[in-house]
């Protein structure tokens, strides 16, 4: 399935357009995911990063890079992306669990400690979950960043939760 | 008669920019649309923009027009509201139907020095059965009531069209609290950035390419209740027996755009027709002029592209409008407008943007060869 049928690329795929960090920068912490797979004219995450991790240059529809050694997982660059296509994924939260970070701008905005279910880049349900942050500062423009813990094996498939029914 | 420097036509994101070069220039500069609102389409642009940081990327349409707006202000630029230009006619004579309240409007024709138009551009329809139901609205329609008017259009709804207006507004529904219940596309593929459609696959919208609406179902009420959707042939014709039945109470509609070109029409200024642009446009040179003189068009009336191409192209016409009324030196004038070229160029790149890039080459050279320099009319 190719991306402009599906609308995503799967982490075997991404690989192969996107620099992604490897298994010995996974090891060390929390890391960003850069799932920006197209050369579209966008560049904020550039300047978002301070440890200077994020590389476009010119033109800025250069894909986005990754210098998986100076990235330190803070989560910035995943509010300002426009697209949100940055994760932070932290294998090491826990000996048998993983941690994803993605942008959520829904209603309700979830809270620690919440338990649900977290979904993969099509949507479906893979596992339960538990919300173990929510950052959304005033700098994050409305983009809350949701950080949920899951079974270390599914890290680099889930990327998101299912919505709340309110509405 | 009363007189303008510069008359703008259409308060959007190309007519604001241009009013506040034309504005910060000296320029006594008016600026008319028919909306109770100015900022065009930006107000309902409730996502995080691209482009780069000139161009207040990583900020929501919103803000942006928020900006604009104060910067016009800044600019000394007056603007008229609920105000519909209803003709332009030969020595630069500019008919509005100004609003003066209450309903009452006074019909005012104002001599304008120089005329720049920025009427944007309008939706596509797609026809099939049931078309005209209550239910069926274009997908820029569904953004205003959501973003604009905070009124959800229905529960459920099935986009037609996955173009980045299909994917972003998809999102914006689901925002708002309503069900995509698809996203049908005819052509094999995707349309829209991957970016935008990886966000809605997550929320778990089924994208269907190669498929089309075959009918909008109605209730008693003449409502829609139900869309069929069937797959297509390489012809983009519904194939018997593959049909769907979805479960919907609307149809949003994401065909494309075409530019709104009535105003040029009239002045008869030199059109082109580009399908890759939306149709037929007004021809214009590196200052963003018609081939007729002291006429400019900016942003999607001169070729439907996103908001960053129009700001940007109302620079241009900004700056290049004073400039010939002399308010700004010629070699002044010129860095800015290279520069914002440049911009244009940057934002025209990539597998995305460079069919435009060689599209808007194509009508400046067209330009140059058919028209030349603009002529006095």
């Amino acid at each position: 399935m190719s991306l402009i049928q599906a609308g995503y690329l799967e982490y075997e795929e991404l690989a192969e357009v996107q620099t992604l960090p490897d298994r010995e920068r996974y090891a060390q912490g929390p890391v960003a995911v850069i799932e920006c797979v197209q050369e579209i004219p966008c560049n904020p995450c550039e300047a978002a990063c301070k440890s200077s991790a994020i590389r476009i240059g010119e033109p800025i529809t250069n894909l986005p890079v990754l210098a998986a050694d100076k990235c330190t997982g803070c989560g910035v660059c995943v509010a300002k992306c426009p697209g949100l296509a940055i994760f932070i994924v932290n294998k090491t939260y826990s000996d048998t669990t993983a941690s994803v970070a993605f942008p959520f701008e829904y209603f309700p905005v979830p809270e620690e400690g919440d338990a649900v279910k977290a979904v993969n880049r099509k949507g479906n349900v893979v596992c339960d979950a538990v919300v173990r942050r929510v950052m959304n500062p005033k700098g994050f423009d409305h983009t809350p960043v949701v950080t949920v813990e899951i079974p270390k094996e599914l890290a680099d498939e889930v990327r998101g939760i299912q919505r709340g029914q309110k509405g | 008669m009363l007189s303008r420097d510069i008359v703008i036509i259409g308060a959007g994101p190309a007519g604001l920019a241009a009013s506040i070069e034309a504005g910060k220039a000296g320029a006594d500069v008016l600026v008319a649309d028919l909306n109770m609102k100015p900022g065009g389409q930006l107000f309902k642009q409730i996502h995080k923009f691209f482009g780069s940081s000139e161009h207040h990327s990583g900020t929501r349409g919103t803000d942006i027009g928020i900006r604009l707006l104060k910067e016009a202000e800044n600019a000394g630029v007056e603007i008229w509201l609920r105000s519909a230009v209803i003709g332009i006619f030969p020595g630069n004579k500019v008919a509005i139907r100004k609003d003066l309240g209450d309903g009452k409007t006074e019909l005012i024709t104002l001599l304008a020095k120089k005329i720049i138009m920025a009427t944007g551009a309008s939706e596509n329809v797609v026809r099939f059965k049931g078309w005209t139901s209550p239910g069926v609205m274009g997908a820029g329609a569904a953004q205003t009531m959501v973003n604009v008017n905070h009124v959800k259009p229905g529960k459920k709804i099935v986009m037609v069209g996955s173009g980045n207006v299909g994917l972003i507004v998809s999102y914006q529904l689901m925002q708002a609290g309503c069900e995509v219940v698809a996203v049908v596309e005819a052509a094999p593929g995707i349309g829209g950035y991957a970016v935008h459609a990886a966000k809605i696959c997550r929320a778990g919208v089924p994208i269907y390419t190669k498929h089309t609406v075959v009918e909008a179902v109605t209730d008693e009420d003449g409502c829609v209740k139900e869309v069929v959707i069937a797959e297509v042939d390489g012809k983009f014709n519904p194939v018997a027996g593959t049909e769907k039945r979805l479960e919907a109470d609307t149809v949003t509609i994401a065909a494309g755009l075409k530019p709104v070109v009535e105003l040029p029409r009239l002045l008869n200024c030199d059109f082109s027709y580009h399908g890759l642009f939306g149709g037929w446009i007004p021809l214009h040179n590196k200052n963003m002029e018609t081939s007729v003189a002291g006429i400019y068009v900016a942003g999607d009336s001169t070729g439907v592209e996103e908001a960053n191409t129009a700001l940007e192209e109302g620079r241009i016409a900004g700056i290049a409008a004073a400039e010939s009324l002399g308010l700004i030196p010629a070699d002044r004038a010129d860095a800015r407008k290279k520069e914002i070229w440049g911009r244009l160029e940057s934002l025209r790149m990539g597998p995305f943007g460079e069919k435009r890039l060689k599209g808007k080459e194509a009508i400046l050279k067209e330009y140059k060869e058919r028209i030349g320099l603009p002529s006095v009319r």
